[in-house]
């Protein structure tokens, strides 16, 4: 334990508050070697544009999939060419990452596939926009692609099966936008420039959109994706306008370009520009906030869970809500263009954790509780972007997408069983039920490694970035560490409350009210009053029998799981000091190292930046951060197994004790209400609007705009015309006498001029 | 009128002389100024008895002779440039006058039906 100290990766302090140009001197004086030359420009590599097809393949499968509905298949080849079309997507996402080696490569690597847009006004640089179909390639793009393409691969595996009861119209629509999330995400990873991640940015919330409400006929399922559709649409305004502002003040939206402005600003230590320039961090944040789910716009996150649960963990558990961390790490210097920018993502993110994890404590939802674990661990990740450790943030969103995926596709194989049983206290011993052994020890791995118990993957990860925020002693962050451990022994609580109340204890489980194994958790609403027996007859074991999962389910539960030990790998080997963390290598080869000082130093193996690290309880910062994380785990799982393990009914007693209490009652109603958060929203925002919209302006449309001016103005004619009635007396001869007359008139006119000469 | 029937006289005297003469000019003056009178006539006749008249078939007959003598004059004016368009133009009247003629007297009958009078004074409430 002594040398711990020495072994644990180092990562300081990137960004204390006197600037930026200070720590780029400071590398620039370590030599960080790989750091350095990536800043330097991109080199175009047409000969790889075979690369393009990685976004092609699930565009393909797409308009398959969805011709297939046209042509009324019904079987599972949707599922197939879905998951061929996936598998090969990754296979060349590997093969990319094999001959292209980021982490021994020169520098990041441009790919031109096709021209797009292109309007250009004049010859200055400015005075054009440019957005091609290209890719830029560097680790982090091939660090996310790797799982993205991995996982999705799993997961349409894992729905094929799960989904086996929509075969047909619906079986065909959910592989389809499962296709078009595919290529929608690539395109926001692999993207060369801003326009085409903001293309994939929408393309992804599309699909989502259309995930969460694949279930149209149930009116929460369609509320859910309305509001995740609206929530994100506050924050991509956000995404828009920064890139207008990037594009407003660095002429391009070209990453190549952009980076090679930013580390000529961070070098001279100049910021040009007017302070416009100081705001483009702050909306490409809000963008970020909506797409991962952090204050204040968190809230969609949790109502997505109505869609099919393969569809929670893919992408509201481990990819496209990790694309506000994407951006943020690709952008990262744009983020040092206001000084402070990274800590309100840092405060933003330590509050997301902590808030979701209060909520989570007290949801009785499997998937709803690890919906908001997955907001509260999108939080640290944010605080690690915050505290200056992209690596450690990108690190952590690796090994979550693995056991978060493992957690929400167990609980799908549960609601698969069960007819859409989610309610925790509804089913118990699922460890002893037959053929669920795989669901619950897979579900323990995952229970274990969200916990962040010791040399999980997630230890590596969570503890890199909780480090750095506690060895930081600039603005707070040293408050956001221990509120983030804080938050790490509630996260072990009520990961493991809700695998001591599922899988613990003695076999007993009532069915879900889904005849057909759909998803179905529209029945939180009577979650709130602690009754567990509404749903009636059904409330033994004798009239239901549990519909074990088969191979697809229980095959892809497996490789999660080992997925999710090995994406430990990494941070082992380091901890054991056998070679560099193969993570920090992946993202050092990236954009998210410029301006982030000693991102490398565990690579170069010098750690000479430990002389001012900031001591933690009196022990060095490694040993007391391990021994802290250790008992918050720990800690956590043992509250955990006293109140739903060894004595369940003691839960209820502290509850009951704790709402009669008139002091701190209010507590628990508050966290099993979610803050009132969604309530909050509606009084600030949608009442007014409604009151504002549905009367005020409603009144202002009919008495003024319809009544005043539009029917004002149709009344001028009508006055005229009864001026002018009398005239016409209906005789027929009359008429042509007037027009005669007129004739007559205009003809003496014309005499007369003649007569004058004037014609 | 007292101008009209000088003129008229010439006209005519020119129409004996051209009778009597082998070779006429076809922009003679005379023959343009006699068909253009006969037209004047035509037409002031149509509208005197449009505008007398009450029975809507009259009035319908007096429009036509209206037309004619706007067709006299087409021909007329043809005549005096050496120009095919004005008969061509009457070829058109004369067929759109046919047509015309079918649905007005169709159109009269209907409104006979009505109000059992051709009166046009009885259909005045249309004036609103």
């Amino acid at each position: 334990m002594t040398h711990l100290a020495t072994l644990f990766p180092s990562l300081p302090s990137a960004l204390a508050g006197d600037g930026d140009a200070h720590g780029t001197a400071h590398r620039a004086a370590e030599g960080a070697a790989a750091a350095a030359t990536w800043i330097g420009g991109a080199t175009a590599h047409p000969e790889y544009s075979w690369a393009g097809w990685i976004l092609l393949l699930p565009l393909l499968s797409a308009v398959f999939c969805f011709l297939c509905g046209a042509f009324r298949v019904k079987n599972k080849l949707p599922a197939l060419v879905t998951i061929a079309a996936l598998g090969s997507a990754f296979g060349l996402v590997l093969t990319l990452y094999l001959k292209y080696d980021p982490t021994h490569a020169s520098g990041p690597m441009t790919v031109h596939l096709f021209d797009w847009i292109r309007v250009v006004w004049g010859e200055k640089p400015g005075q054009s926009f440019v957005a091609d179909w290209s890719l830029y390639i560097d680790g982090l793009t091939l660090f996310w692609m790797l799982f993205v393409t991995g996982l999705g691969t799993l997961i349409a595996i894992f729905a094929s099966e799960y989904m086996e009861s929509d075969v047909g119209g619906n079986y065909c629509r959910f592989f389809g936008a499962v296709g078009i999330f595919l290529f929608a995400m690539g395109s926001l990873v692999m993207g060369g420039n801003l326009a085409l991640l903001y293309l994939g940015w929408e393309g992804v919330g599309v699909a989502s959109y259309l995930l969460i409400g694949y279930y149209y006929g149930k009116p929460t399922a369609v509320a859910a994706a309305k509001k995740a559709f609206v929530m994100n649409r506050v924050g991509d305004l956000g995404l828009l306008v920064g890139i207008y502002l990037t594009w407003r003040h660095f002429g391009s939206i070209d990453y190549a370009t952009i980076f090679k402005a930013c580390s000529e600003t961070i070098a001279n230590g100049s910021h040009g520009g007017d302070w416009t320039k100081g705001l483009i961090p702050y909306f490409l944040m809000l963008g970020a906030f909506g797409k991962s789910a952090q204050i204040p716009l968190f809230t969609w996150l949790p109502d997505a869970m109505e869609g099919p649960t393969p569809v929670s963990a893919l992408i509201h558990a481990a990819t496209m809500v990790t694309a506000g961390v994407y951006l943020i790490a690709r952008l990262y210097p744009l983020f040092l263009l206001h000084p402070h920018a990274l800590h309100t993502v840092a405060w933003i993110g330590g509050l997301t954790a902590f808030l979701a994890a209060t909520i989570g404590m007290m949801q009785y939802d499997m998937k709803r509780v690890f919906a908001y674990s997955t907001v509260s661990q999108l939080g640290y990740m944010f605080l690690g972007l915050g505290v200056g450790t992209t690596f450690g943030a990108c690190y952590h969103v690796f090994t979550h997408a693995f056991f978060k995926a493992l957690l929400f596709l167990a609980s799908g194989a549960v609601m698969h069983g069960f007819a859409g049983q989610l309610d925790i206290r509804k089913i118990s011993g699922l460890r002893n039920v037959p053929g669920f052994k795989i669901v619950a020890w897979t579900m323990l791995i995952g229970c274990l490694w969200l916990s962040a118990l010791p040399f999980t993957a997630a230890f590596f990860s969570k503890d890199t970035i909780l480090l750095v925020a506690m060895t930081d002693e600039s603005h707070g962050n040293r408050i956001l560490a221990w509120l983030g451990l804080l938050t790490a022994l509630m996260t072990a609580y009520y990961t493991f409350r809700v695998w001591f109340r599922v899988c613990g204890g003695e076999t007993a489980y009532q069915p879900g009210d889904e005849a057909h194994g759909h998803d179905d958790h529209g029945h939180d609403a009577d979650h709130g009053h602690g009754h567990g027996h509404s749903h009636g007859h059904a409330a033994d074991a004798h009239g239901f029998h549990p519909h074990a999962p088969r191979f697809a389910i229980n095959g892809v539960l497996l490789l999660l799981a080992v997925g999710a030990i090995l994406a430990g790998l990494p941070g082992l080997i380091e901890f054991l000091k056998m070679g560099p963390n193969w993570a920090a290598e992946m993202i050092a080869a990236s954009s998210a190292t410029i301006g982030v000082p000693n991102l490398t130093e565990g690579l170069a193996g010098g750690h000479a930046e430990h002389a001012h690290h900031a001591t933690v309880l009196g022990m060095d910062g490694h040993t007391a951060m391990f021994l802290l994380s250790t008992v918050a785990g720990f800690g956590g799982i043992a509250i955990a197994a006293y109140y739903h393990l060894v004595r369940r009914r003691a839960a209820e007693t502290l509850k009951q004790a704790l709402l009669a209490n008139p002091l701190i009652g209010w507590l628990p109603r508050a966290l099993e209400n979610k803050w009132y958060v969604d309530e909050l929203y509606d009084a600030l925002f949608r009442y007014p609007i409604v009151v504002f919209g549905g009367h005020v302006l409603a009144w202002i449309d009919r008495y003024i705009l319809d009544g005043g001016i539009i029917n004002g103005i149709a009344r001028i004619p009508a006055w005229i015309g009864r001026l002018f009635q009398p005239l016409y007396n209906g005789l027929l001869q009359g008429y042509a006498i007037t027009m005669v007359g007129g004739i007559g008139l205009i003809l003496a006119w014309i005499v007369y001029v003649w007569m004058k000469g004037g014609i | 009128m007292t101008t009209v029937l000088p003129s008229l006289a010439s006209g005519l005297a020119s129409v004996a002389l051209a009778a009597s003469d082998a070779v006429v000019s076809p922009a003679d003056p005379r023959l343009v100024q006699v068909a253009l009178v006969i037209s004047v006539l035509l037409f002031v006749i149509g509208l005197i008895g449009f505008l007398t008249r009450r029975n809507m078939i009259m009035m319908f007959l007096c429009t036509e002779l209206m037309l004619q003598a706007a067709c006299i004059a087409f021909v007329t004016f043809g005549r005096m440039h050496m120009n095919a368009s004005g008969q061509v133009f009457v070829i058109f009247i004369l067929t759109v006058a046919a047509a015309e003629a079918a649905l007005a007297l169709g159109l009269v009958v209907l409104l006979y039906r009505k109000r059992e009078t051709l009166s046009s004074e009885a259909w005045a409430e249309l004036k609103e």
